[in-house]
């Protein structure tokens, strides 16, 4: 067969170009040093309890942070690896924690929301759809997975806590997906990505006649673009408060 | 070589043949013509039979439509129209064998013959020679009478086309009436769509107003089944094309995809994940009597029959990683999977039983070029053939009734757009254009 022989002088050519290869490297290129281990990447959480005060009162921002050398927080400067401290901010605010290590940098963020104390009381509705949208916090995905990665537990538990806490609010989980792969097999993943959310909630203590799911797949993304920052904002559980 | 490779000569047309294990790098076509001759057809200018001044418009259609069904089908071997002896040939007198059959053109079969409007009447006379065979030539001989208008003169020309596919290409019905149901965007929001198998004729079915997709038509073509977005969730929603409105289907609860007729027409498989995830299930036309298939973590999605038995069905399951396409028995029984790498997605088994053609992206990770091509797999050797090359993403093939044709969604033209070719991956036409268009799937005949 003639294939099979040009198979086997193209097999023959390719070996011998590889030992010529493999022979002109040797005399050039030493061996590189092994690469150092790689640092580890520092992790940070951030949190204010409580989180709702009236104007005039404290709270308490708390971190911890893992693997960083370099820890400060925007409007306090420089702060311990580990620590807490009582603020009283005048107005609305959100405290950024920036936690640098040899292994990189990671941010964590906490919103502390300040009432008027003389204001009567707002129409709880209106009230209660704020502080959903200011304190549930979107779960986001690795590619093709449904498992709830270990950097979004914390905000799960944070999702959890105030879920907990204002336990008549009806919500809905979105799947959604990245533009990448095949529409209907998007929208059975997205799918698993809300039921996964919803699961998380359930075992926290969340009344599952509360939670509401719906997949998307890709064709509501919120972001548009080809790359992989847009693809990560679009890979997730997002929460939808019902009126 | 490869036995797979003699079953699909002997059933498909010129192939194109990737070798994986000598051209890992690259792809050759062999084997142009193997098993099967091309029959060398001329077909002039049919001519005007009546003096209506309707006759130019009606002839320009029909000439255009029948030439390209011709073209299309993929078995002749069409004689230019630049070697054909002057002169028109409308009826059998002006037959001139020795100029036919000679070479320039060298034809063995000709078609031709007239077409007239008269008053609200459009008639035309076809005829199909063997123009070697002077002393009996006649192959067939059809007149056909409908309105007097382009739409009719378009009907017409498809069916002249399907007799004489029929006649020449094995004793397989010609496509040329069958249609394509798709979604398309173009309305602003994603609706069911149909249009003619060459293109022509296309226009929205359903006006959901949501987001609507996955079309699939019933063996009968009395229905669409389709996946929906409702107040609810994704529901299969059910499109009569006999009554033109929704019909009622029962709502399942969870999320509802990618449903599927069996090929005797009196069951539906699709996605469901009303208990918590997505597995596949079948039931009754009607939606009674559900059953669930598969039990394992994981999406599974994209049922599809095998269409000559019944008996089995293919699918896509993430249970291992990525989406891979598995087999099963049709009662849920010994599911084997069939692609072993990369992602690979939306199963469409072939007519005659043999093949599987779905879109894969072959290479997956980190550094490969992640093409997602169509291949046509052996479901038996498990052996595959690469079918697009050109780029983009290559989606959702789907078989023509006759098993000669895969129509599929591309992005190579900048959007997603409607495709078609034959099932070698030659003739490769872009047939939709406006907006966006995805998820063809053809008729059953």
């Amino acid at each position: 067969m003639k294939q099979r022989k040009l198979q086997w002088i193209t097999l023959v050519f390719v070996l011998g170009a590889i030992m010529m290869l493999g022979a002109c490297k040797k005399k050039v290129a030493p061996p590189p040093p092994p690469a150092p281990p790689a640092p580890t990447a520092p992790t940070a959480s951030l949190t204010a309890n409580p989180n709702t005060i009236e104007k005039g009162q404290s709270t308490t921002l708390t971190w911890q942070t893992t693997n960083a050398t370099d820890v400060s927080i925007d409007g306090i400067g420089a702060v311990d690896p580990n620590g807490s401290q009582s603020v009283t901010p005048a107005d609305s605010t959100t405290y950024h924690l920036t936690a640098k290590g040899a292994g990189g940098t990671q941010d964590a963020t906490a919103r502390v929301t300040v009432t008027a104390a003389a204001a009567p009381p707002p129409t709880s509705s209106a009230t209660e759809e704020e502080l959903f949208s200011q304190n549930v916090k979107d779960i986001f995905f690795d590619y093709d997975k449904s498992d709830i990665r270990s950097d979004q537990q914390s905000a799960l538990q944070g999702d959890a806590g105030f879920l907990k806490q204002h336990s008549n609010i009806v919500f809905t989980i979105e799947g959604h997906c990245d533009e990448r792969g095949s529409t209907e097999y998007n929208l059975a993943l997205g799918d698993s990505r809300a039921n996964s959310v919803r699961t998380a909630l359930v075992q926290s203590g969340i009344g599952g006649d509360h939670i509401k799911t719906i997949s998307y797949g890709k064709e509501k993304p919120f972001c548009t673009q080809s790359n992989e920052q847009c693809w990560q904002q679009n890979r997730r559980g997002h929460f939808v408060y019902q009126k | 070589m490869f036995p797979f490779m003699h079953r699909l000569f002997k059933w498909l047309l010129p192939i194109v043949l990737f070798s994986p294990p000598a051209f890992s790098q690259d792809w050759i076509r062999t084997g142009t013509g193997l098993g099967v001759e091309k029959v060398r057809l001329a077909v002039p200018d049919f001519k005007a039979s009546t003096q209506d001044a309707k006759n130019t418009d009606l002839l320009k259609v029909f000439n255009d439509t029948l030439w390209n069904d011709l073209d299309n089908a993929g078995i002749f071997d069409m004689v230019s129209k630049s070697f054909y002896p002057l002169g028109p040939v409308g009826s059998p007198p002006d037959v001139k064998f020795e100029a036919w059959s000679a070479p320039p053109p060298n034809a063995a079969m000709l078609g031709f013959g007239n077409l007239g409007a008269s008053g609200n009447t459009l008639t035309v006379q076809g005829w199909l020679y063997d123009a070697k065979n002077v002393t009996s030539p006649q192959v067939l001989g059809k007149q056909y009478q409908d309105a007097a208008t382009t739409d009719a003169a378009r009907t017409i020309a498809h069916k002249f086309a399907d007799e004489i596919i029929f006649r020449l290409g094995g004793g397989i019905q010609g496509i040329a009436e069958s249609k394509i149901y798709f979604v398309s965007s173009r309305s602003g929001r994603k609706e069911i769509w149909a249009m003619d198998y060459d293109g022509a004729n296309q226009h929205a079915l359903t006006h959901v107003g949501s987001i609507s997709l996955s079309p699939r038509v019933s063996p009968d073509g009395s229905r669409i089944a389709f996946s929906s977005l409702t107040r609810t969730g994704w529901d299969i929603l059910m499109y009569s094309v006999d009554v033109g409105r929704l019909v009622t289907f029962p709502r399942f609860g969870g999320t509802n995809l990618s449903p599927a007729w069996s090929p005797d027409g009196t069951k539906l498989a699709f996605s469901s994940s009303r208990s918590g995830d997505p597995e596949i299930y079948v039931a009754d036309q009607s939606g009674a009597n559900l059953k669930r298939l598969t039990s394992f973590k994981g999406p599974d999605v994209s049922p599809a029959w095998n269409r000559k038995t019944g008996a089995q069905m293919a699918w896509v399951s993430g249970r291992s990683g990525l989406p891979q396409i598995y087999t099963m028995e049709a009662d849920g029984t010994n599911p084997q999977r069939l692609t072993e790498e990369g992602y690979a997605v939306s199963p469409a088994w072939s007519p005659n039983g043999q093949f599987l053609v779905f879109s894969w992206i072959r290479h997956y990770g980190p550094g490969a070029p992640g093409a997602q091509d169509i291949y046509i797999m052996d479901i038996a050797s498990k052996q595959w053939v690469q079918l697009t090359h050109d780029g983009g993403r290559n989606d959702f093939p789907y078989w023509s009734p006759d098993g000669r044709h895969i129509i599929f969604q591309s992005s190579r033209s900048g959007s997603e757009q409607i495709w078609t070719m034959l099932a070698d991956g030659t003739n490769q036409k872009q047939l939709s254009f406006a907006g966006s268009n995805t998820q063809p799937n053809w008729s059953w005949k």
